[in-house]
């Protein structure tokens, strides 16, 4: 059944939207969060397993430390205050990939309380994201639906728990209503889920692949007539983990919520899902009363002791930001917004960097990240990072270049000789015998020839006109195999003729 | 010969072995011989551990013979029972529940850890109240232990099992968990030595969780001075458990020989009026007897006034608060999911996990585990939680504060250890709230994660044991083993020997 929808730039004018996430963080952690168990993703099911992992009878969670400091650094990244006294407290309620049937988080003392991420926007501005709280929590199992259509838990004969992923370390991010959002709604949500994609990769704190669940969201929608009128009520798409989907989940709930409200209905406080298939939300569970999680605090954990001096020590670890990094790097390249951007949406910026630092001009760098590599990805539907050919290959092309061993067609054939797969950029070469002629008498001798077979264009170029000279390169370029460097070509012919 | 073996002390038992006068093979034989003479009577064990605590001692006795027992403790080789609340590995492990029936642990709590590196043989796993949730022992769901003295009484609970055990001499030494007083009022139905560490004195790793923030592992015994060393054996920081303190075991056995030369000049003892310290309120035999034991402690010099602290009067309040809401939350994870038992629903109930885990539960818990799981799932409800679960946290920092002012007036603190000694089987059973009321006494000390200890001080009038409290400071546990051991002593001289030997012990063959 189809739902009513509203054109999207008729809703936002009718209706003021705010917008909610809250982001799950997995760390990238060694060991679980309360016990050494080894965390380590695709392993065979149940084989990350400790007796506190499996919620055994008298077995007791221990913190991990290292999971706190990568909380303090986000905290710091994210502008929040790092409270000095935090507390774990259980989340209760039953659920078969639930070892103990309490998850372990926090609740009213977090690590991380208020604070704010700037979000850079298309256009360039920047839109400040205010954050509620950022506290840590323990994962749970995954279960796995046999028998039903799609592994959903409907139809399904039975299930399989798999607890590897019980008690793998998250952080979730909360943050508060977000208003003033208008028609970028989706924008600023989008926006929001790459800037602190980055943020976390750049603390090295989560390895952040959406596609394996290292991040999602729980995307939150509500609409109300006016800035100043109350909140609406919101519904909370869950687990929503591609950039895209955020995007669209946003979009996708003002529409349908504004043709609700627009018939004088009432939206439902439920939870609901994406479904990547039909492009549209689902109505999941109705958020009532009953829901009660009974928090208390976790009387196996003393309270979290964040000394000043502490926070001071992890400060002096922090990493550059990436937004002040990408300022930076822009500065020194010496390119535009616009090429910034490009670079940045391409995914090319630690490539590029890395080459510039392997040796190369950012130009050169970026014309083979942006051009042949870049195409060549898109053919083959893989990412950047992806492509069999690393910064320091594309270093060493642009500096067979540089050297005059390589013109721009053979270096374009030899990055795409890598890209194949028959080695680095000099074992290509020499394969493929790509050198550009250095040997001038072979070259004199077949410029000799192309003037000789041409006498109406020696006289346009004695006479001054320069344009035949590109077929005459040409022929010789031909007559090479495309091993001639051009430059070194017409500054032959120009000496000929002149001569 | 074996009897004499099996009534020595540990301490003394030890000696022999040290000595090379008993093995540890003999001796863990000796007790097993009393189990199996004992237990059709007493059924004080849920599960014998015999050809494994055999070979515990074989491996001990080889390691003595090649004179490779360096850095073991005094209590090495002497045989042990253990509470079935905490786990053992490839020995079942039940909490003396149906819930958990047939569950074989596949590690070791940090005390059996402790206990199996000091070459001390398990007898065996002791029977308790189900999820240690009682003070009978009536609560099991495998049936009553009987108390020695007294086959128509109970134990005292929750660990009835390991108190019976080492007063009828099944065992020597034995451990207990203490959430509300389930070693100390077990010990005082029994004429035994029962003691609660500091809360994170010994770690809870292994340690069935009842309630988290009240529950501490302890030593039961015939003496205190075999509590003590027992108490050294288990003690210390853990770092597997994160409420364990981060400091060494109190000189505890130190403390005890201490007080057995009878001098407790400058000791001040005070008297709490709040449960029973003026002599009054409770059962008249239990009166008696404690203000006889006062009267010996101040003729061996201790300095002895009346205490109060006014709050102890809302603790029992507090307590049965805080304690039904953690269990509602600990006891949450026995689902049939994972292990224990499981009960798929009836045909025509949908097959659904969520309603397995209901029939599970509904077939594998006893009556007084749910009532706790669901007073404590109401307390922790939202709208109910401040109310309920917030002010007895509130009461139980004015407890904590209380003990705290009291300790700076006095070294120890003392009170009678249950108000009444053992009652008959089937006499509060159908009265919970009568149950609740008699841990009273006990409660205070888990409240405030002091250490407590009870020592017996005589029987009344139908010769039934009573026991003697005594309190200490938080991480001072010593300082109550001094007096404990002095009354104890002081007592044995009237008694001419240790309280046991007031009980018949038909079981003994002779």
């Amino acid at each position: 059944m189809a739902e009513k929808l509203m054109k999207f730039s008729e809703a936002v004018k009718k209706y003021d939207p705010v917008i909610g996430l809250e982001t799950h963080v997995e760390l990238c952690t060694n060991t679980k969060l309360f016990c050494p168990a080894h965390v380590e993703f695709g392993a065979e099911p149940n084989t990350q397993l400790t007796p506190v992992s499996l919620g055994l009878p008298g077995s007791l969670p221990v913190i991990n430390a290292t999971a706190v400091d990568f909380a303090i650094k986000l905290g710091l990244a994210l502008h929040c205050k790092i409270n000095e006294w935090s507390q774990f407290a259980r989340k209760n309620y039953f659920y078969p990939d639930m070892p103990r049937n309490y998850q372990i988080s926090q609740y009213d003392k977090p690590t991380n309380g208020e604070g704010y991420l700037d979000v850079e926007l298309d256009d360039g501005s920047i839109f400040r994201v205010p954050i509620e709280r950022a506290h840590i929590e323990d994962d749970a199992g995954k279960n796995t639906h046999v028998g039903g259509a799609d592994g959903r838990i409907e139809g399904a004969d039975h299930s399989l728990c798999d607890y590897n992923r019980a008690g793998v370390p998250l952080i979730e991010i909360v943050t508060k209503p977000i208003t003033g959002v208008g028609e970028r709604a989706s924008e600023i949500a989008g926006a929001y889920m790459r800037t602190l994609r980055d943020i976390v990769k750049a603390l090295g704190i989560s390895h952040a692949r959406m596609e394996q669940g290292n991040m999602r969201a729980d995307v939150n929608v509500s609409l109300r007539p006016s800035p100043d009128a109350p909140l609406g009520t919101r519904s909370e798409t869950k687990n929503v983990n591609t950039f895209r989907g955020i995007e669209k989940t946003v979009t996708y709930e003002i529409r349908r919520q504004a043709a609700i409200l627009d018939d004088g209905g009432e939206i439902l406080q439920e939870t609901r899902h994406w479904d990547e298939a039909t492009q549209t939300t689902a109505g999941g569970r109705l958020k009532t009363d009953a829901d009660d999680y009974r928090y208390f605090p976790d009387p196996d954990l003393v309270m979290l002791h964040i000394t000043p001096e502490h926070i001071e020590r992890i400060k002096a670890q922090m990493p550059e930001m990436p937004r002040e990094r990408r300022n930076r790097l822009q500065s020194e390249w010496g390119i535009s917004d616009d090429a910034m951007r490009d670079i940045v949406n391409a995914g090319a910026l630690d490539l590029i960097e890395d080459t510039v630092k392997a040796g190369a001009t950012a130009q050169g760098a970026r014309k083979w990240w942006l051009g042949e590599i870049a195409r060549a990805a898109n053919e083959q539907e893989k990412s950047l990072d992806d492509m069999p050919i690393s910064p320091s290959d594309v270093a060493e092309v642009e500096k067979l270049i540089a050297d005059g061993k390589l013109n721009d067609k053979l270096a374009k054939k030899t990055v795409l000789g890598v890209l194949a797969g028959e080695g680095t950029p000099s074992e290509v070469v020499k394969k493929h015998g790509y050198e550009v002629v250095q040997d001038t008498g072979a070259l004199e001798a077949e410029v000799d020839k192309a003037l000789a077979a041409n006498p109406d264009i020696v006289e346009k170029l004695k006479s001054g006109n320069m344009k035949p000279m590109g077929a005459i390169i040409g022929q010789v370029m031909k007559a090479t195999r495309g091993q001639a460097d051009a430059k070194a070509v017409s500054a032959l012919v120009m000496a000929k003729i002149k001569g | 010969m074996s009897n004499e073996l099996v009534k020595l002390t540990a301490a003394q038992m030890a000696e022999k072995i040290r000595n090379k006068e008993v093995s540890s093979r003999e001796l863990t034989q000796a007790e097993l011989d009393v189990i199996e003479a004992a237990e059709p009577t007493m059924h004080a064990f849920l599960h014998v551990a015999a050809d494994e605590a055999l070979a515990q001692a074989d491996a001990f006795d080889k390691k003595l013979a090649a004179g490779d027992t360096e850095g073991l403790p005094e209590l090495a080789g002497v045989p042990i029972a253990i509470k079935d609340m905490i786990v053992t590995k490839g020995i079942p492990t039940t909490a003396a529940s149906k819930i958990l029936e047939g569950w074989v642990p596949p590690y070791d709590a940090t005390v059996i850890e402790k206990i199996k590196a000091a070459g001390m043989p398990i007898l065996g796993k002791t029977n308790l109240d189900e999820f240690a949730q009682g003070s009978s022992t009536e609560h099991s769901a495998f049936g009553n232990t009987y108390n020695p003295w007294n086959k128509d009484c109970v134990p005292g609970g929750s660990g009835g099992g390991s108190a019976a055990a080492v007063s009828s001499y099944e065992a020597p030494l034995a451990l207990g968990t203490d959430t509300g007083g389930s070693i100390r009022q077990p010990a005082s139905f029994t004429g035994s030595v029962g003691v609660k560490p500091t809360y994170g004195g010994v770690s809870r790793y292994g340690a069935i969780a009842m309630a988290s923030s009240l529950d501490q592992i302890g030593p039961c015994a015939r003496t205190v001075l075999d509590a003590a060393l027992l108490h050294e054996v288990i003690g210390g920081n853990d770092r597997r458990d994160s409420t364990s303190i981060p400091a060494p075991v109190p000189p505890v056995a130190a403390a005890a020989r201490e007080g057995l030369k009878r001098d407790l000049k400058g000791v001040r003892i005070g008297l709490i009026k709040e449960i029973g310290g003026t002599g009054e309120g409770f059962q008249p035999g239990v009166a008696k007897r404690f203000n006889e034991a006062v009267e010996q402690l101040k003729s061996m010099g201790a300095e002895v006034t009346e205490v109060s602290l006014p709050h102890l009067s809302y603790s029992l309040g507090a307590y049965y608060i805080i304690m039904p809401s953690e269990v509602s939350s600990n006891l949450a994870r026995y689902d049939g999911m994972r292990y224990g038992l499981r009960v798929m629903p009836p045909t025509g109930v949908p097959q659904t996990a969520a309603n397995m885990m209901a029939y599970t539960r509904e077939a594998g818990f006893g009556d007084e585990v749910k009532r706790r799981i669901i007073l404590g799932t109401y307390a922790l409800s939202a709208g109910y939680y401040d109310a309920w679960y917030g002010s007895a946290q509130k009461v139980r920092t004015l407890v904590i504060e209380d003990f705290a002012k009291a300790f700076e007036q006095v070294d120890v603190l003392a009170s009678p250890t249950a108000p009444t000694t053992a009652f008959k089987f089937g006499e509060k059973t159908s009265d919970p709230l009568a149950m609740y009321l008699g841990d009273v006494t006990t409660i205070p000390a888990n409240l405030a994660g002091v250490p407590a200890i009870s020592v017996p001080c005589g029987v009344d009038d139908s010769n039934m044991p009573v026991g003697f409290q005594f309190f200490a400071p938080q991480q001072h546990d010593e300082a109550m083993y001094k007096p404990a051991a002095a009354l104890e002593a002081a007592l044995e001289d009237t008694w001419g020997g240790n309280i046991l030997t007031k009980m018949a012990t038909p079981w003994l063959a002779d």
